[in-house]
C-alpha cells in the first residue's frame, strides 16, 4: 500500500495534463481539421479569390472599352467623337433610360436633347444628361470615366471659344486644383486589408475553440471530470494545463495562416494597382508577437464560457457569440476610421488590430505600441484566467447530472 | 479508516444528507445501502471533497478533509458515480494519466498498472481505446484508473450498475480481495443482497439520515426478521426505491 505520502512536484500535474489533452485532441479528426486545415487555411485562400476578384474587375474597367447606350447621338457627332476616342462605345439608345440603369442592363446612359446643335451654335450652355444609379457601387467607375469625358470635352471647347474671342482661356478658370495624393502603394492596400485582422483573431478563436469545448463542457458531458477531480492536485494546476494545449493548438493555427498568407501574397497583384503589400517574415513575426497574448486571453475566455454550459452542444452555441466579440473593433475601425491615440493600443483586441493595420500600411509599430498592446492584452488575459480559476473552483462544475 | 462526523448537505431547500455518521474500518467491507435519492452518494462525494459540507467533519486516515483535502484525496482510491474514460486514449493511457496525477515514478506506475491490469483481467483490452468499451470494460477501466496509486482506502459508487453476472461476480471477488490486503472498502449500493453478501457492516441511510448501522447479524436480529429483506423494509419504513 502507500506508507509514503507523495507530494505531486509543482510542475508535473501541469505537464501531465498539458501532454495528455494535446495527445488526445491530436487523435480526434475533427479538432485537427479545423485547427491546422479549414480554420487558418479558409482565411487566406477566401482573402485571395476576394481580392483577385476585385482587383481585375478595377482593372478590367479602367482599360476595357465601355459600352454606353446615347440617345440622340445624331445631334452631337463630335462630342460622341471625343466619347469615342476616350474609349466609350456609343450603343443602341435605349427607349427608357432610367429603367435600363435600375435593371442594370446599363451602368450609364447618355441622353442629349434635339435642340443641342442650336443651342451649340448660338453659343448658349446645353446640357447633356447622365443617368446612372450611385447605389450600384460596379457602376462607379464607368460612371466617373464618362463624367470626365464629357467634362474634359466641355472645358476643351470653352477654352476654344475662349480663343476664337480673343482671350486667354485662364479667364474661365482663376482657380485650379492641383491634387496632391499622399496616399503610398502601401497604404492604398490598407483600405482593402481593413478586415485581415479579424482573419487573425478568427484563427486564433478556431484554432482553439474544439478543444476548449472539448476541455471543459465536453469532460463535464462524459463523466470525466468529477473522477479527474478526485486526484490530489489542485484544480488550477489541471486548469493551466488545459489552458497551455489551448493555447499552443491556437498559436499553431495561427502560424499556419501566417505562413499561408505570405505564401498567398506572393500571387495577389497588388502593385498592378498600385499597391504594395508585405506579408513577409517581418510582418509575420510581429503579429505573432502581437497576438500572443491574446491567444491566451481567448483561450480562458473560451474556457470560462465552456465552463457555464451543461454539454458540448450549449457551450458550442455561447462560444459561436463569443465569436462575434472580435469583429467589434475591425468594424468598428472600418466603419468610423479614427486617429490612433497611445492608449488605444492597451486595450485587447483594438491595439492588435490598430497594430497590424500600421504593419501594414508600412509604418511599423514602435516599440511603445508594442509594449501597451502586450501588457494591456497580458493584464486582460491574467483577469480571465483568474475568474476562469474561481468558476473552476465551483462545486456545481464537476458535477454532471 | 473513513470517519464520518455528523455530515449536513442541503441544495436549496433540499435536505441531501441531513445528519450522517458512521466509520468505516480497515479490512472491513462497508456497505452504504439506501434507495434512490437517499443521499448516498451526496455522502460520498463530500468523502472525496468534491463537495463540502455545510457542517460535520470527514476524516480518512486521521486527515480532516475540511483543512488539507489533497492529502485526503490522496489517500483515497475513488470509483465516483460518473465513471468518464477519455475515449480516444487506450485502457493503459487511461490508467497512466491518473497515476502521473498521483505523482507516481514512472517505473512504479507501470509495474502497479500492469499489476491491476492482470488483477482485473483486462490484459486483452488494456492496449484498445476505450471508445466502444462495454460497461464492464469501462467499470474495470475505471477501477483500475482509481486505485493505481494504491490507495489504503477504497470508495466505490454503486460499483455493479449496469454489470450483467459475471462482471458482478469478478468485481465481488475483486472488493474481497482488496479487504483481505487490509483496505478500508466503503461501497454503495441500493441492492440489499448485494450488500448482505458482501459487507462486514451495514449503514443504511434514508431521507439523508443514517437509520442503522450494524452487521448483517446484528442488523436481523435487532429487527426480529428472518430475511434481510423485510428486515431493511422495516428499518426504511417502505419498500419504495429499494429494488432487488
Amino acid at each position: 500500500m502507500n506508507p509514503v505520502t507523495r507530494k505531486t512536484s509543482r510542475g508535473r500535474t501541469f505537464v501531465t495534463v498539458f501532454l495528455k489533452e494535446v495527445k488526445e485532441n491530436l487523435r480526434d479528426r475533427r479538432t485537427l481539421i479545423s485547427a491546422f486545415l479549414t480554420g487558418p487555411l479558409l482565411g487566406p485562400v477566401l482573402f485571395v479569390m476576394l481580392l483577385n476578384i476585385t482587383l481585375s474587375r478595377e482593372l478590367d474597367k479602367a482599360e476595357k472599352p465601355l459600352p454606353v447606350p446615347v440617345i440622340g447621338a445624331e445631334y452631337a457627332p463630335n462630342l460622341v467623337d471625343a466619347l469615342k476616342a476616350g474609349g466609350v462605345v456609343p450603343g443602341a439608345p435605349v427607349a427608357d433610360p432610367a429603367q435600363a440603369v435600375r435593371k442594370q442592363d446599363a451602368d450609364v446612359v447618355l441622353r442629349i436633347s434635339s435642340d443641342y446643335g442650336k443651342a451649340w451654335r448660338k453659343g448658349e450652355p446645353v446640357q447633356v444628361e447622365l443617368f446612372y444609379d450611385s447605389s450600384q457601387r460596379d457602376a462607379n467607375t464607368s460612371v466617373e470615366r464618362v463624367t470626365g469625358l464629357v467634362e474634359s470635352y466641355g472645358r476643351q471647347q470653352g477654352a476654344m471659344r475662349l480663343v476664337a474671342r480673343g482671350m486667354s482661356p485662364s479667364t474661365a478658370w482663376p482657380l485650379q486644383v492641383a491634387r496632391r495624393d499622399q496616399a503610398t502603394p502601401q497604404s492604398r492596400a490598407v483600405l482593402m486589408f481593413a478586415m485581415l485582422p479579424y482573419f487573425f483573431v478568427i484563427t486564433v478563436f478556431m484554432g482553439g475553440m474544439y478543444l476548449a469545448i472539448d476541455l471543459t463542457a465536453g469532460e463535464r458531458e462524459r463523466q470525466s471530470l468529477e473522477p479527474l477531480f478526485a486526484n490530489p492536485v489542485a484544480r488550477w494546476k489541471i486548469l493551466c494545463g488545459k489552458l497551455a494545449a489551448i493555447s499552443v493548438f491556437s498559436t499553431a493555427s495561427l502560424l499556419i495562416t501566417l505562413i499561408a498568407f505570405a505564401v498567398v501574397g506572393q500571387f495577389i497583384p497588388a502593385e498592378k494597382i498600385g499597391m504594395e503589400l508585405d506579408l513577409g517574415v517581418h510582418f509575420a513575426s510581429h503579429v505573432l508577437l502581437l497576438m500572443l497574448p491574446l491567444v491566451l486571453l481567448l483561450a480562458a475566455l473560451q474556457s470560462m464560457v465552456a465552463a457555464f454550459a451543461k454539454s458540448y452542444r450549449e457551450a458550442q452555441t455561447y462560444i459561436s457569440l463569443l465569436m462575434l466579440v472580435p469583429l467589434i473593433p475591425s468594424a468598428l475601425l472600418s466603419f468610423m476610421p479614427i486617429k490612433a491615440q497611445a492608449w488605444m493600443y492597451a486595450i485587447p483586441l483594438l491595439g492588435q488590430n490598430l497594430g497590424i493595420m500600421q504593419l501594414l500600411r508600412g509604418d511599423g509599430v514602435s516599440a511603445e505600441q508594442i509594449g501597451l498592446c502586450l501588457l494591456g492584452s497580458l493584464a486582460a488575459a491574467l483577469l480571465a484566467l483568474l475568474a476562469t480559476i474561481q468558476l473552476y473552483r465551483s462545486e456545481r462544475l464537476a458535477i454532471s447530472a | 479508516m473513513i470517519e464520518v462526523r455528523n455530515l449536513h448537505k442541503a441544495f436549496g431547500t433540499v435536505k441531501a444528507v441531513d445528519g450522517v455518521s458512521f466509520v468505516a474500518r480497515d479490512g472491513e467491507i462497508t456497505g452504504l445501502l439506501g434507495p434512490n435519492g437517499a443521499g448516498k452518494t451526496t455522502t460520498l462525494r463530500m468523502l472525496y471533497t468534491l463537495m463540502t459540507p455545510d457542517s460535520g467533519q470527514v476524516l480518512v486516515d486521521g486527515i480532516d478533509a475540511a483543512t488539507d483535502p489533497l492529502a485526503v484525496r490522496r489517500e483515497l482510491g475513488v470509483l465516483p458515480d460518473a465513471r468518464g474514460l477519455y475515449k480516444r486514449l487506450t485502457a493503459r493511457e487511461n490508467i497512466d494519466y491518473f497515476g502521473r496525477l498521483h505523482g507516481l515514478p514512472e517505473d512504479l506506475l507501470a509495474s502497479r498498472r500492469d499489476a491491476l491490469i492482470h488483477a482485473l483481467e483486462m490484459d486483452d483490452i488494456a492496449g484498445r481505446r476505450t471508445e466502444g468499451f462495454s460497461q464492464g470494460q469501462r467499470v474495470k477501466t475505471a477501477i483500475a484508473r482509481a486505485l493505481v496509486h494504491d490507495p489504503r482506502n477504497v470508495i466505490l459508487d454503486e460499483p455493479t450498475n449496469g454489470l450483467d453476472v459475471m462482471a458482478t461476480r469478478a468485481l465481488r471477488q475483486f472488493m474481497h480481495k482488496l479487504k483481505s490486503e487490509g483496505r478500508c472498502v466503503l461501497f454503495s449500493s441500493h441492492i440489499m443482497q448485494e450488500v448482505a453478501a458482501l459487507c462486514d457492516r451495514i449503514v443504511v441511510i434514508a431521507h439523508g439520515r443514517v437509520v442503522a448501522d450494524e452487521s448483517p447479524d446484528a442488523l436481523r436480529a435487532q429487527t426480529g426478521e428472518h430475511s434481510l429483506e423485510d428486515a431493511f423494509v422495516k428499518i426504511i419504513g417502505t419498500d419504495e426505491g429499494l429494488a432487488a
